[in-house]
């Protein structure tokens, strides 16, 4: 298949970034999307030209890494996936593809299409965890939980961090990061405890980095890559209610 | 006698761990914040390290080369975790995951470290639950089990398809809350590229900021690594792109022994490779054979019709079907330990049965358990895989049974520790993957999240404090002695030198070459020659590469041609060490089959009379050939048997 490219690049955090188009031949439709950037930058190694820098690790869908909005959509076209799962078949021979970093203001771009999410370890840090130190914890099974709730905090808990709901709102709002956190901790008994505090730190620290508000119109839960339900964010809603109101 | 003390506890198997915490130096607690310890590596072991240590109370350096600690590749594991808790009532103990574990590895590992594992397999548990990890739960709320290879009880925790992101989740929110309390300081994109050693002990490193390209210098009291695994050697792994060898094996250049290279874990379940272009290989958990059939036609006319796609497998009947796992080892069946499922698949292919168009593939079967138990009860234990599958590979795992082969997963091998995980350089702490301690000369399923955990929570918070007890009043290491300069040094020379070769192939593409030899003759089965042959080869590779890799940028920028060419060039050395081990190895056991030594039956032979040691490899300089060190194993408490899981 052929393909062409519009690619942002940009060196650094300081300087101005740009699109450029580059030309592909007969990529394999099996191939994945991060596979057919390393062919191309192979070709651009080759010439002595600067690759194209983008983060990518486990290549699996789980890491949460890879980050590309590729056509105007976090992720690309396939729904559920991310960037690394998806693969070149999914597109037309002849395509033009435009590839862009994710954009917040929170998300800062370092190079090319590598962006700067350490905002949501920041967010994390404030709140994001049951304060238990390591040792003189109760044996696993003294608390029964329902299982129900158990699925509900493991739907939560999928998430991979990888930033998709922020690119897709038009807000750049963390609201759906921060609810699945907020969200698996107090389904669980062992989370209820410190949820009042945990949704009050979480949500001032995203205001605080910058991050904009919630408008609920759900294209986060469209463009998340593991399905994470706005449903989250009513239950973060309500958690920060009895929070304040508690 | 062993020339290598692995300071082993005396007194009975079951209170050695007990007897050495009882009689170990400790720490005070005013003394802690004065004692830094760097963490390299924010996996399970690292994380787990980090958040118990700021926990302490002392002073916490961590360090990752992606941009946050939770992408760590532990992120990926997908099967679950093994703990000894015997919930399910069917018999299991300490002593039986304890047994299965050290006759997993072929009786290649330490009994009173794998017996420690096993005791601490409950505590992880219970604090992964107290963490908020969301295992998965029975109707009565009770924790669920499921049975992974090599063991006849059901002991194995898990969420979903996801567990060793929950567990690494769990992990780093811990570590986070202590960045947040001060105690531990996060860099992430930074990569380690040297280990400082100063009057003998470790006492920082020399890392790279991976945005800016500065070099470097952070000291501490004593190092920690917990940076995982060495097999993107192979180029084609389950491990993630940016996996690499570089902080192990600069430390086994700065004089840490490397133990059993060879120990490769050839996982039996991956999708197949599909495309010279392909960059990584994913797993198919092996939870899968709890509910799948392993099989290939018993006709080869059938098999021609399936690579043809003029049938499908369900097409086969049942009689035409040979399950040759179920076959050949009737008491375990498809649970038979990852090596042994392997290289049964490798055997049905080179046969000539593989099922796909490079006859490199066998099917893994759930449409008898689908019909059992449903598509919903399938689903959610492993929905996600049969979503990754169809993502890959194009093909509705509902309707045909996935195709896989084996892969490259885990690497056994790694730098040489004692009991207290200390590896030969005083101070030098390593956990998890990067070391060697617990898996012999093959992993249990289910294990590697487990060891990674007992490492980080509860082993190495105690015995990192009977070496630091007597470092207080060991002031705050300055990074300006000599011996910082100098590494800092050595490192900027290695930098200048890749940009200096001004060559003209992409490094990525020696790195494949280097794969492809490794997988060929260090991969599932090795010779004699093959290995000579294999030796010959890298050293080939790698003087090409410094003549002709090629470069890209400078040092002074996010530069990710440097970074693979920095990884590449210590995997064309490390390779090479594989293959010396390897070689040097005259039986076979667990994931190491040498052709030569194998019975009747094809299962591997091994020989304990010569090689019932631990080989460890010490650097003696690059145009020397390394010495070989060894630590005899002793087996005080179980009786050496043939492993045979028939």
């Amino acid at each position: 298949m052929d393909f062409t490219l519009k690619i942002w690049r940009q060196k650094d955090a300081a300087s101005r970034g740009r699109f450029v188009t580059y030309h592909l031949e007969g990529i394999s439709p099996d191939c994945s999307f991060l596979e057919m950037l390393d062919i191309l930058n192979d070709q651009l190694v080759q010439k002595g030209e600067d690759p194209v820098a983008f983060d990518h690790d486990c290549r699996e869908g789980i890491c949460g890494a890879c980050s590309l909005y590729i056509n105007g959509r976090p992720h690309g076209p396939d729904d559920a996936i991310t960037t690394c799962q998806l693969h070149m078949r999914r597109f037309r021979d002849g395509d033009t593809i435009v590839v862009e970093p994710w954009r917040a203001k929170a998300f800062p771009v370092i190079k090319d299409l590598i962006v700067d999410r350490s905002a949501f370890d920041k967010i994390i840090q404030a709140g994001g965890y049951i304060s238990v130190n390591t040792g003189g914890v109760p044996d696993a099974n003294t608390i029964p939980i329902q299982k129900e709730h158990a699925d509900i905090a493991m739907d939560a808990a999928a998430c991979i961090g990888c930033g998709a709901c922020v690119a897709a709102c038009k807000n750049a709002s963390a609201m759906l990061f921060v609810s699945a956190k907020v969200s698996h901790l107090s389904m669980l008994p062992q989370g209820k405890i410190e949820a009042a505090r945990r949704v009050k730190a979480m949500l001032e620290e995203m205001d605080r980095l910058g991050f904009g508000n919630c408008s609920n119109t759900g294209a986060c839960e469209a463009e998340c890559p593991k399905q994470i339900s706005l449903s989250h964010i009513a239950r973060l809603n309500r958690e920060y209610f009895k929070a304040i109101l508690g | 006698m062993s020339v290598l003390n692995a300071k082993i506890p005396s007194g009975p198997l079951e209170q050695k761990w007990s007897y050495y915490r009882a009689h170990q130096n400790l720490v005070s607690p005013a003394n802690k914040k004065k004692l830094d310890v760097i963490v390299v590596g924010t996996g399970l072991g690292g994380a787990s390290a980090a958040a118990s240590l700021g926990e302490l109370g002392f002073r916490v350096k961590a360090f990752c080369y992606q941009d946050s600690p939770r992408r760590a590749h532990s992120i990926a594991a997908q099967g679950g975790i093994n703990a000894a808790k015997n919930y399910q009532n069917d018999g299991d103990s300490v002593y039986r995951l304890f047994y299965d574990t050290i006759k997993g590895g072929d009786y290649r590992s330490r009994e009173a470290n794998v017996y420690r594992l096993a005791e601490l397999s409950g505590p992880i548990i219970d604090q992964c639950v107290a963490q908020g990890v969301p295992f998965a739960r029975e109707y009565g709320g009770l924790l669920e089990n499921r049975s992974f290879g090599g063991a006849l009880v059901s002991r194995t925790f898990y969420a979903r398809g996801q567990t060793g992101q929950q567990l690494l989740l769990g992990a780093y929110s811990a570590m986070m809350r202590q960045v947040h309390l001060g105690t531990v300081e996060l860099y992430t994109r930074h990569e380690m590229l040297e280990l400082v050693v100063v009057d003998g002990r470790a006492r920082g490193i020399i890392a790279r900021n991976l945005v800016t390209g500065a070099i470097e210098r952070f000291s501490a009291h004593a190092v920690v690594l917990a940076t995982g695994g060495y097999g993107n050697v192979f180029y084609l792994s389950t491990n993630a792109m940016g996996s690499n060898a570089t902080a192990i094996w600069r430390a086994y250049k700065k004089g840490a022994l490397f133990a059993n290279p060879c120990f490769t874990q050839i996982h039996p379940t991956c999708i197949p490779v599909h495309g010279e272009y392909q960059s990584k290989l994913t797993l198919m958990s092996e939870s899968l054979r709890n509910d799948g059939r392993i099989w290939v036609p018993r006709k080869k006319e059938d098999v021609e019709k399936i690579r043809k796609k003029l049938i499908r497998a369900r097409d086969i009947p049942e009689e035409d079907r040979d399950y040759y796992l179920e076959r050949r080892y009737p008491a375990y069946g498809n649970l038979v330990p990852r090596d042994v499922a392997s290289r049964a698949a490798k055997e049905r292919c080179d046969a000539g049965f593989g099922v796909n168009e490079t006859g490199l593939a066998v099917f893994l079967d759930l449409s008898d358990s689908i019909k059992r138990l449903g598509k919903k009860v399938i689903d959610e234990r492993y929905g996600n895989l049969f979503q990754i599958y169809e993502k890959i590979m194009d093909e509705n795992p509902w309707e045909n049974p996935m195709m896989i082969y084996p892969a490259v997963h885990y690497t056994m091998g790694g730098l040489w520790v004692d009991y207290e995980l200390q590896s030969t350089i005083p101070g030098l702490f390593v956990l998890g993957e990067a070391n060697f301690s617990d898996h012999g000369a093959n992993r249990l399923g289910a294990s590697a999240l487990m060891q990674g955990l007992a490492d980080g929570y509860f082993i190495l918070p105690y015995t990192i404090q009977n070496y630091l007890a007597d470092q207080i009043k060991v002031p705050r290491i300055s990074v300006q002695s000599d011996e910082f300069a100098l590494a800092e040094k050595q490192t900027r020379e290695r930098i200048e030198r890749l940009f200096s070769v001004g060559g003209k192939t992409p490094s990525e593409r020696l790195h494949r070459e280097l794969g492809k030899v490794m997988w060929e003759y260090v991969g599932m089965s090795r010779t004699k020659e093959g290995l000579e042959k294999a030796i010959q080869m890298i050293r080939d590779l790698r003087e090409n590469f410094w003549k002709d890799v090629k470069v890209t940028g400078s040092n002074d920028e996010l530069n990710p041609e440097l970074e693979k060419a920095l990884r590449i060039a210590d995997f064309l050395e490390l390779g090479e060490l594989m293959a010396r081990d390897a070689l040097h190895r005259n039986e076979s056991c667990g994931g190491h089959f040498r052709e030569e030594y194998q019975t009747e039956e094809g299962e591997a032979k091994r020989n304990d009379q010569d090689y019932m040691y631990v080989a460890a490899w010490k650097f003696l300089g690059d145009d020397r050939e390394p010495e070989l060190v060894k630590e005899d194993l002793e087996y005080e408490f179980i009786e050496v048997k043939a492993r045979s899981y028939k």
